[in-house]
């Protein structure tokens, strides 16, 4: 998806990605990102949490509008859960092997 | 079992060093290369957005009709007045134990939006919304995907986009 925005951006049109994958959209470079510190699958926010939705997308066209130059970061202030397990879970290596 | 932020390591999950390790493990050895650049084009908007025209764009597959083939790595577009209720997330990476997608607003925000453009805050959403499947081949997103992308944003005179990976 980065390459796309880039692509677009390129020719003219403005981009904001919405993301949770924080590393890999910026390694990549674009112009304008809103960092959710989710789990992935909910960039735009939490399932069924409207405000929290609006935030996230307001937070987007503030960007869409402001940013000054790319590589703009913008991390949104919403903690998934207090328990930060799920960033150790996912493709988790059990020590015995594959999970 | 439960754990509390831990101040010596980084808190966002670097999913790059993450699927490394892991397809490692599975004995995999080429590692994937991830996209990388040193420049990063930048396109300042022509308009106010309560003027201008937005599009959305997801990774999300679109829910084939009945009888129709799956299309999984083309671009599609849908119409902005008739959304579907809901897009396939299978076949993508996501954090299936952690969350779910059965709100299609918190990974393509359809409806938040057209909230946004009644109110105001947008001039108007662009006729399509587009989904873009992940495709593994870098090559192909960037020559193939990305061009027919911006073909379609420019027939509905989109002047901005916001892009969501899931």
């Amino acid at each position: 998806m980065s390459l796309v925005a880039r692509h677009l951006e390129a020719h003219g049109i403005a981009t904001v990605i919405l993301g949770s994958a924080r590393d890999i959209v910026e390694h990549c470079g674009v112009p304008r990102f809103v960092f959710t510190d989710f789990p992935l699958g909910n960039p735009c926010g939490k399932p069924y949490d409207v405000a929290m939705q609006r935030t996230i997308i307001s937070l987007g066209l503030d960007l869409l509008e402001k940013a000054f130059a790319p590589r703009t970061t913008v991390q949104t202030p919403f903690v998934w859960s207090e328990d930060q397990s799920w960033r150790d879970d996912y493709m988790r290596i059990e020590p015995a092997g594959i999970s | 079992m439960s754990r509390a932020v831990d101040p010596t390591h980084r808190t966002s999950v670097s999913y790059i060093d993450k699927s490394r390790e892991y397809y490692a493990a599975r004995g995999y050895a080429n590692p994937y290369r991830w996209a990388h650049f040193e420049n990063v084009p930048f396109a300042t908007l022509q308009r106010p957005l309560a003027q201008g025209v937005l599009t959305l764009i997801t990774t999300a597959h679109r829910i084939p009709s009945k009888g129709e083939p799956p299309s999984l790595h083309s671009v599609y577009s849908l119409s902005r007045d008739d959304p579907p209720a809901r897009l396939s997330t299978d076949g993508l990476f996501w954090d299936r134990d952690a969350t779910h997608t059965n709100d299609l607003d918190s990974y393509c925000p359809v409806h938040r939006l057209r909230e946004l453009v009644r109110e105001g805050r947008i001039g108007q959403l662009a006729q399509h919304l587009h989904g873009v499947p992940t495709e593994y081949s870098q090559r192909l997103t960037q020559e193939r995907d990305a061009p027919e992308v911006l073909r379609r944003c420019r027939e509905d005179g989109a002047d901005a986009a916001i892009l969501v990976p899931l």
